[in-house]
């Protein structure tokens, strides 16, 4: 397909890479040369510098007959007016970055006046994230499918637990739980692992399992049990604002530390029930006089990263049970992996947000992607597909299936049933699946996953 | 320095190079020329096996940067010329070894100066390679491999290459994707010159005559086969060649404009217009100043249309001896020779561009002086250019001028004249072919010392990969670690 990114910062460079290594056509266009450059340099794209709202620049970049044109400045009035052009000059989806809550509010008379495809707004998805990791803590990370009835949660495996040093084909018996391991990240490496896969302590990993059975898979690998009552959060930002929203809603205590007194105001009148602290989080023994050993979780989201970080380990020093660190760029978060929780990056949300619209986009036949979520770091992917054409490989038993490496159908989902499948199941026409792939492969299509002869001989 | 990447690439053009000498081969066997044959087959089982070997070498990450791309390109080129020298000394028609590479430089350089004192003497396999040469030298043996290789991640860096080998200023993409503008550029190069083949077969050319002509055009080279050059030809031929010399000195980018329909882009293109403009005034110029010299107005016309189109389009063919034009028609096409054709064509020189660019800043530079505040800008095409460009163009004239400096000077030792010595100098280093008084367009190169071969030899390669890329082998921070 023809791409137009406006924009290329990193969401606009993130975005450049994936799809064009999907092999699609991409143009960036931005108004500084040097960051085109750069990207010109190291990806197989076309760069056009200029203002992406005018017309001229747009035409330039051949916008008229682009398939996508995707606006990730960071002014959302600009990435709203690019949306404009482009659709007027007729192309044919559009996508906008749009992070103002007063806009956001309008998303759905924008979306149809306009003929905006899809309005992402990074803030509000952080938000939604971190709240679901607070729901259940024990979890590093949660993606739903199948609306929302499965789930793929990651956790890491303590080192002499329950897990450590058996087989993946052991492992549903010892947990006593139809669940499905599948994928295992160690030492930065992914790996989509078959029966005889060993686990280790200390390994991150992914598990498939159906959203009623998540408490009783903490239960049975003695995680943490517990429940958070209440949460400090650093930094009073927009994630801040979404967040306390969602949580004081769902009856947990918010405590906000924040340095600017204004924004401090500000918070405390649009969320009475929160304690409100006026105060420098980064002084040394501040963080201690507001409680901070004595909190369930903590998520820090200033503006800076390091800063982020730095307060994130100094609280799971101090035992504090749950951290959550926004970054906004996460390079070098896996340094720091023993010494913090759940990382969240709002620019990455953004750009799968994006990635798995496109990915759903441009289809037929059998298997649309209905959902795509990259996890283990952006190593891997999970895709929700459904199977609604009649294939050689409906009907026959999954052992018989020759599906390419690194690739695994993690669950069925039938009518109201949520299998987790074993060798002798069979997929069915209206079922929907659910595979995960190492993020090599890019998978638009449920038949792309099967090799030519999809049945074994 | 990836090395390792270095040699899989070096191995993959040494291949292309071998599958290259394939026509060659084939026709040596047709004529039954049983030395030219056997130096054929020899070269091609040498080049498969160092080709293969390199190429075999997979490197360990695809990280391509620009040290990387210049270094692909300089050694490239060096080693196709070593290699593609030895068909000649091998079956004996060229006995020195550095006539040799100095006819293989000369071809994939699309200089087209000769050694040769008895063109005619050669067999067709070794014409048919001569030709070869300038064809594939012409819009790049790299950008012949960069159309080939298969989709994946690492192509966005492989610009490098391209950036390192095409001629002009900047070397931008026609569509988003390299590979697909690496094919656009070969196709459009390919149905170009079956074009002038079919017309120069209409004017009743013999057929190895139109293929080596025009694939000799194509390159903008100008090897010809018959030792009175294009003077043996009928009228309608020359006319037909003088057009697609014109053609070929255009930006390949215009016929891809043309082909898309976009007129409108095509029409803001000052280059073009400024290369079209020069080739109208010149020609006139020199007709009025030789009108004295031919029959009819007609034939004036047509040979000034010629020379000067193959002169500024650094082709280098000739139907008329120019060194018995006076002087000042002379010093035109010298003028021509500097200039040169557009950027993103086949043809060599400064470029047009690079002229546009810096006589605009010439001018800004007066203003700056008259005004010591002022802020200037060069707008080429309505589009301002970076200061940082602009300098590089001051830079590379000024190296530029240098290496003919240098060059003329060790010529000069060895006794020649003074014109001699500076159109040899300048038509290797514009990549043109012929040039003045004992190197003009019915003599040859083969007179020249061999270490003066050999200045000549650098300079041509310096000229076709405008200047950097070869220098760049020669600093030490290329090679080292950081």
């Amino acid at each position: 397909m023809k791409i137009v990114i406006i924009g290329c910062g990193k969401v606009g460079f993130t975005l450049a890479e994936q799809l064009s290594r999907e092999d699609h056509d991409i143009v960036v266009i931005d108004s500084h040369r040097k960051l085109l450059d750069e990207a010109q340099d190291a990806l197989d794209i076309m760069t056009v510098e200029g203002n992406g709202a005018s017309l001229e620049v747009l035409r330039d970049a051949g916008t008229a007959d682009a398939d996508v044109l995707i606006a990730t400045t960071n002014a959302d009035e600009i990435n709203l007016l690019c949306c404009i052009s482009a659709k007027k000059l007729g192309c044919r989806h559009t996508i906008a970055r749009v992070r103002n809550p007063q806009y956001s509010q309008q998303i759905a008379f924008l979306k149809d006046e306009l003929g905006l495809s899809l309005s992402v707004n990074p803030e509000q998805a952080a938000a939604q994230e971190i709240f679901k990791i607070i729901q259940i803590p024990s979890f590093l990370k949660r993606d739903s499918f199948y609306k929302g009835r499965v789930e793929l949660v990651e956790l890491k495996l303590s080192e002499g637990g329950r897990l450590d040093g058996k087989r993946i084909m052991d492992a549903a018996k010892l947990l006593g739980l139809r669940v499905l391991i599948c994928a295992v990240e160690r030492d930065g490496k992914v790996f989509i692992p078959n029966g005889r896969f060993e686990l280790k302590g200390g390994d991150r990993i992914t598990v498939t399992a159906a959203r009623s059975l998540l408490a009783k898979l903490i239960r049975n690998l003695d995680l943490e049990r517990q429940k958070i009552r209440g949460v400090m959060i650093i930094g009073c930002s927009r994630v801040a604002e979404y967040l306390a929203d969602d949580l004081i809603k769902s009856g947990v205590d918010v405590k906000l530390i924040e340095k600017d007194e204004e924004k401090c105001r500000q918070f405390s009148i649009n969320f009475p029930e929160a304690i409100v602290i006026n105060g420098d989080a980064s002084k040394r023994g501040f963080l201690e006089t507001q409680g901070l050993e004595s909190v369930d979780a903590v998520i820090t989201l200033t503006g800076i990263d390091e800063e982020n970080l730095i307060t994130s380990i100094y609280a799971h020093h101090l035992g504090v049970a749950k951290t959550v660190t926004k970054v906004d760029r996460n390079e070098y978060t896996r340094l720091f992996d023993d010494q913090i929780g759940s990382i969240v990056c709002p620019k990455d949300l953004t750009s799968n947000e994006i990635l798995r619209y496109i990915r759903a986009m441009g289809n037929r036949g059998n298997g649309t992607v209905k959902a795509l979520h990259r996890i283990v770091d952006g190593k891997a992917e999970a895709l929700e597909f459904s199977v609604s054409n009649p294939a050689p490989f409906i009907g026959v038993p999954i052992a018989k299936l020759n599906i390419k490496p690194s690739t695994l159908i993690a669950c069925i989902c039938r009518s109201n049933q949520i299998i987790i499948p074993k060798g002798d199941d069979e997929l069915k026409l209206g079922d929907t699946l659910i595979v995960v792939t190492g993020a090599e492969q890019s998978y638009s299509d449920l038949n792309d996953i099967f090799e030519k002869e999809a049945v074994k001989q | 320095m990836n090395l390792r990447l270095t040699g899989n690439y070096l191995g993959k053009i040494l291949l292309l190079e071998c599958a290259a000498m394939v026509p060659s081969l084939i026709i040596a066997l047709c004529e039954k020329s049983w030395m030219s044959a056997l130096a054929f087959a020899i070269m091609m089982a040498s080049l498969g096996v160092f080709g293969g070997l390199l190429s075999a070498i997979k490197p360990n990450k695809q990280k391509l940067y620009a040290r990387e791309g210049f270094v692909i390109v300089a050694l490239s080129w060096i080693l196709i010329s070593l290699f593609g020298a030895l068909p000649y000394t091998i079956s004996g028609f060229v006995p020195s070894y550095v006539d040799s590479v100095f006819e293989t430089v000369s071809g994939f350089t699309t200089t087209g100066s000769s050694i040769l004192t008895d063109i005619e003497a050669l067999p067709m396999s070794l014409l048919l390679w001569r030709s070869i040469t300038i064809w594939l030298g012409g819009m790049g043996v790299l950008v012949f491999i960069l159309a080939l290789t298969p989709y994946g991640s690492g192509n966005g860096m492989r610009l490098h290459i391209m950036k390192a080998e095409s001629p002009g200023p900047v070397v931008g993409k026609i569509t988003p994707k390299l590979r697909s503008t690496a094919r656009i550029l070969y196709s459009l190069y390919i149905a170009l010159t079956l074009i002038e083949f079919i017309m120069l077969l209409c004017g009743g050319m013999p057929v190895f005559d139109a293929v080596n002509t025009s694939l000799s055009t194509a390159g903008t080279g100008g090897f010809a086969i018959k030792n009175a050059g294009i003077a043996a030809y009928s009228p309608y031929c020359q006319v037909v060649i003088a057009i697609f010399m014109m053609l070929f000195g255009v930006n390949f980018s215009i016929y891809y404009l043309l082909i898309i329909r976009d007129f409108k882009s095509i029409w803001k293109n000052g280059e073009l217009k400024v290369y079209l403009s020069i080739v109208v005034i010149a020609t006139a110029a020199i007709a009025f100043n030789t009108s004295s010299m031919f029959a009819t107005a007609g034939e004036t016309l047509r040979h000034s249309f010629f020379q000067v189109n193959a002169i500024i389009t650094t082709t280098g063919f000739s139907t008329v001896d120019f060194n018995l034009w006076p002087v000042f028609s002379q010093t035109i096409l010298v003028g021509l020779m500097f200039i040169g054709g557009c950027a993103g064509s086949t043809a060599g020189g400064l470029k047009v561009t690079r002229v546009i660019i810096l006589l605009k800043s010439f001018k800004n530079e007066v203003r700056r002086m008259l005004h010591p505040q002022c802020v200037t800008t060069v707008k080429v095409d309505g589009k301002p250019i970076e200061d940082e460009t602009v300098n590089q163009v001051g830079i590379y004239f000024a190296i530029y001028m240098f290496i003919m400096i240098i060059s003329v000077l060790i010529l000069s030792i060895a006794g020649y004249s003074f014109t001699t010595n500076v159109t040899a100098v300048i038509s290797c280093l514009n990549n043109i072919g012929p040039g003045l008084d004992k190197v003009g367009p019915v003599c040859n190169f083969g007179f020249v010392a061999p270490y003066g071969k050999i200045v000549l030899i650098i300079d041509m390669l310096l000229g076709r990969l405008e200047l950097f890329p070869l220098l760049m082998l020669f600093s030490p921070s290329v090679w080292k670690k950081i």
